[in-house]
């Protein structure tokens, strides 16, 4: 079974195409890095598997669950770091981990909160009004609010916003926990060294369809480099 | 049984969320209540109320401040959510669509009911009218009514650039009956009059029909 499975997917905002068929398939344990010029469709891929926006066309299954038909099922085994943090500012760390523990019902919320928070190096911030924080330690949160329930699949949308070497460090480690239970993770980035760092499969987007398609063993930061410019003008 | 008790969590705990939102941004609940008291205050000082003209009168002013106060409150409600310009928190979340607005709504009935119990008494005063139990029902039905049709459409106007213009006059036609309902039935508890519809019997109609209806349509609301 697949982790992610498109086909001829098509969205449009208004008259306007963003993602004119794409095919893609990502399976179960692996790390996939989504690149394109700004306005490609990747972030419009990540939303629509988060289940935030609609197919206008095309089948898409998650986990071997059907988008339109199982997506609260769905919502359940995904988690989503976007490029907002998806956090209430007037809240405390505590109350916005809670929340959301309380939304994704995850049993024993109290300490999966507490070992997260720990996890991500923010114990002694668990008690500030997210609002008050900095651009990385909010990324930290929203990494411990994605990882609440444990999803078998991580939608990460340009994951390295705003984090320090350490913050980087942490999300490397976090990922790597992640795939060492089995979960896949599908991510956009713009840094060639953290696609050629944490991929194994590399699909780059140009002008609403997929245009390159291949592993990334094997190659190396200039080719690649090379290759997403091309794609990229 | 085990879905039903899901569903209340999720309604309890957004509605939580948003009452503590609330207590720490202190907007709505202020902003809504010097509103209504300054309304009130204003029509006292310019209608030359009379003993015999002032049920004719009291009434409208009463439900004229609560109404806008209510819509002023139902544009702020979701300041929260606006915060980073969307309600993607949520919907990122499994959770009912229905429980959302079910929360929402609470919510607004909570924030505008604290604002009219402050506001009644000072009606009462300002306008030297009594203030009946029965006037308590027509409040909550009447506020029931507004909430109802103002949450569904301030999420929807919450998507627009001009949503502080839009939520007013997307309400306001759709709130018409209510709005003859609340203030003739006011009338009535003032002064009665013989041979008048049954204003609380219709009134309890409309927040069934608008609940229904607002109940099955959000989910097409809020998401895309």
């Amino acid at each position: 079974m697949s982790a992610v499975e498109i086909r001829q997917l098509k969205k449009s905002f208004g008259l306007k195409p963003i993602l004119r068929s794409v095919d893609l398939t990502l399976h179960q344990g692996q790390r996939m890095a989504l690149l394109g010029a700004n306005g490609a469709g990747k972030t419009t891929i990540l939303r629509i598997l988060a289940g935030l926006i609609k197919p206008s066309a095309g089948t898409i299954s998650v986990l071997g669950l059907d988008i339109i038909h199982d997506i609260q099922q769905i919502r359940r085994c995904v988690g989503f770091v976007g490029h907002q943090s998806y956090l209430y500012e007037e809240l405390t760390v505590l109350e916005n981990l809670l929340f959301f523990a309380r939304m994704y019902t995850v049993p024993h919320a109290h300490e999966r909160v507490h070992e997260l928070v720990q996890r991500v190096g923010l114990e002694r911030r668990v008690h500030e009004r997210v609002g008050a924080l900095s651009r990385g330690q909010v990324q930290r949160v929203a990494w411990a609010r994605a990882l609440l329930h444990a999803p078998h699949l991580l939608l990460l949308d340009e994951p390295d916003t705003g984090l320090d070497r350490e913050g980087s460090e942490l999300i490397d480690a976090l990922l790597a926990e992640h795939i060492a239970v089995g979960g896949s993770v599908l991510f956009t980035t713009h840094l060639i060294e953290r696609v050629l760092q944490h991929s194994e499969r590399i699909v780059m987007l140009g002008s609403g369809r997929v245009v390159y398609n291949e592993e990334t063993a094997g190659l190396d930061y200039d080719t690649l480099q090379r290759t997403y410019r091309e794609v990229a003008s | 049984m085990i879905e039903l008790r899901i569903f209340l969590l999720h309604v309890m705990a957004i509605l939580w969320k948003d009452i503590r939102y609330e207590l720490r941004s202190r907007q709505t609940w202020l902003g809504m209540g010097m509103f209504a008291l300054l309304v009130l205050v204003i029509f006292n000082f310019t209608f030359d109320l009379r003993v015999d003209n002032i049920s004719a009168v009291a009434p409208g002013v009463l439900w004229i401040a609560f109404i806008f106060a209510s819509l002023l409150g139902l544009g702020r409600t979701l300041a929260a959510e606006r915060e980073q310009h969307s309600m993607d928190r949520l919907l990122l979340c499994p959770v009912d669509r229905k429980a959302i607005y079910l929360a929402k709504l609470l919510g607004n009935l909570l924030f505008i009911g604290v604002v009219e119990i402050v506001a009644l008494p000072i009606y009462a005063l300002l306008f030297n009218v009594p203030l009946p139990a029965a006037l308590l029902l027509i409040v909550l039905l009447g506020t029931l009514g507004i909430a109802t049709i103002g949450t569904l459409f301030s999420v929807m106007a919450a998507a627009t650039r001009a949503r502080e213009l839009l939520l007013p006059i997307l309400v306001f036609p759709l709130i018409v009956p209510v709005v003859i309902s609340v203030v003739r039935a006011t009338q009535q508890l003032m002064a009665p009059t013989v041979n008048e519809p049954p204003w609380i019997g219709l009134l309890i109609a409309f927040d069934v029909i608008f609940l229904s209806i607002s109940m099955l349509t959000f989910q097409y609301v809020v998401e895309e």
